[in-house]
């Protein structure tokens, strides 16, 4: 079947079989492999992109089903060279070691900030708590989400 | 690398048009909404549809609202509108309750209440929910519409009163005066299946319980309804002597299975503990003594 597909503002066209699922469309077809196939079973969180706005797992989603929809992957996140907040909180505080949950929990991350731009330690916990890290036990991930709210909340006000 | 079997895909765009698709097609077909249950079965070919009709369109499926004396539920309502809903913590708290803990927050912005009804998984903590409550669904044919009480939904592992040919369209929970309910759950990490979780809800007249219902997730074959500790608390003051006693007949009316997830005498006595916290929190709410 064709399918024509909103991935980072630029439309994808392509004949696919419908039981493609979304992250193998991403990583093939505009070959966007910063999404990452993980688990294969929606547990882990590694291959999180946003769906019109909100976090979803892509392995757990066909790509026909998002025909008409807006997706947006980690690549979308830095812009001209200069980096998301997000990524720079990662990048601050040390909030990575391998790098294979990174692309979900910076996607989890951007859209928990979009939707609560203060969110509290437990709030940040809560949202991340799809998304499985096996190397930084967490903290340094909470950590520069509190970053990049701070660095958001600063940036508004000018200072 | 897990793909599901081949399968035609098509989108529906009125639940009329679903409904005749599923009529056209017959038990070859399946409707998908959040995909977060069957996509995983299909994976594994413990699901094979050959055809799969998309309903996430049909957005006429996805509400929730007080008319009369019931609160309605779209069947493509997310499980984030559960959560979120105001008007649903008002009437029933203990679907917060559940989804608080139903997966994760990525997964509950995908899986949908019909979708989690119909799949019917014992694991499941919505069939529980609806079924303490006394919900209803609406299921609609090419014929047109029933209603069919919750106590009747569940068939078997993984079968439900929907029908080839039928679509689960809504959700109706009765709004009755001096309720309160609760849902417990305990599971290993979060996101996932319970090992044992239970559902309560009682409904107080005078200071007795004139109704009430319990229901178990994940120590059966099916959701289990407790009609026997139903009986017991019928017309009976709350006390904790009482709701030992239920939580006494949960351990013994359950069937759990023995898995990864804990031996056959734990889940027991989860399901008995559980059964007790969630008939005391329903009853705090309903004397107003807890939020």
């Amino acid at each position: 079947m064709d399918v024509s597909i909103t991935v980072n503002g630029e439309q994808v066209s392509r004949e696919i079989e419908p039981r493609q699922l979304l992250v193998h469309f991403i990583r093939e077809t505009p070959g966007l492999t910063g999404t990452h196939w993980g688990c294969d079973t929606s547990n882990c969180g590694a291959c999180v992109v946003l769906m019109d706005g909100a976090p979803v797992k892509s392995c757990t989603i066909l790509a026909a089903m998002t025909e008409g929809h807006e997706i947006r992957t980690v690549e979308s996140l830095e812009v001209d060279g200069q980096l998301d907040p997000v990524q720079m909180g990662f990048h601050e505080t040390h909030a990575l070691q391998c790098g294979f949950c990174t692309p979900g929990m910076l996607m989890t991350a951007r859209a928990l900030l979009d939707e609560n731009p203060d969110p509290t330690d437990l709030e940040i916990r809560t949202a991340i708590s799809g998304a499985i890290c096996r190397c930084t036990g967490y903290k340094n991930i909470v950590s520069a989400v509190r970053w990049a709210a701070e660095y958001e909340a600063a940036a508004k006000q000018g200072v | 690398m897990q793909t599901p079997a081949s399968f035609e895909y098509e989108r529906a765009t009125s639940v009329e048009g679903a409904i005749a698709s599923l009529q056209r097609l017959g038990s070859e077909a399946r409707i998908i909404a959040g995909g977060h249950s069957l996509l995983p079965m299909m994976k594994l070919r413990l699901a094979n549809p050959e055809h799969l009709i998309d309903i996430n369109d049909l957005t006429e499926l996805s509400y929730i609202r007080e008319e009369g004396d019931e609160v309605l539920i779209g069947a493509l309502t997310r499980h984030v509108d559960l959560l979120k809903s105001e008007l649903l913590f008002r009437h029933a708290p203990l679907f917060r309750d559940a989804e608080k803990v139903i997966a994760d927050p990525v997964v509950r912005n995908r899986g949908t209440i019909g979708g989690s009804l119909c799949q019917a998984d014992a694991a499941e903590d919505l069939s529980a929910v609806c079924s303490a409550v006394k919900a209803k669904v609406v299921i609609r044919g090419a014929g047109g519409e029933r209603v069919v009480g919750m106590d009747e939904f569940h068939v078997g592992p993984y079968v439900t009163a929907v029908g080839d040919g039928e679509l689960l369209t809504e959700v109706r929970i009765p709004l009755r005066q001096g309720g309160g309910s609760a849902h417990e759950k305990v599971e290993r990490r979060a996101g996932d299946w319970a090992i044992a979780a239970a559902s309560a809800a009682v409904w107080l007249d005078a200071g007795r319980i004139a109704d009430s219902g319990i229901a178990l997730s994940a120590v059966g074959l099916t959701t289990i309804q407790l009609s026997r500790a139903e009986e017991l608390l019928f017309g009976k003051a709350p006390s904790d002597e009482l709701y030992t006693q239920a939580g006494e007949i949960a351990s013994a009316d359950c069937s759990p299975s023995a898995d990864g997830r804990g031996p056959i005498d734990y889940k027991r006595h989860l399901a008995g503990v559980l059964t007790k916290r969630a008939l005391l929190r329903a009853t705090a709410r309903a004397i107003h003594q807890e939020v």
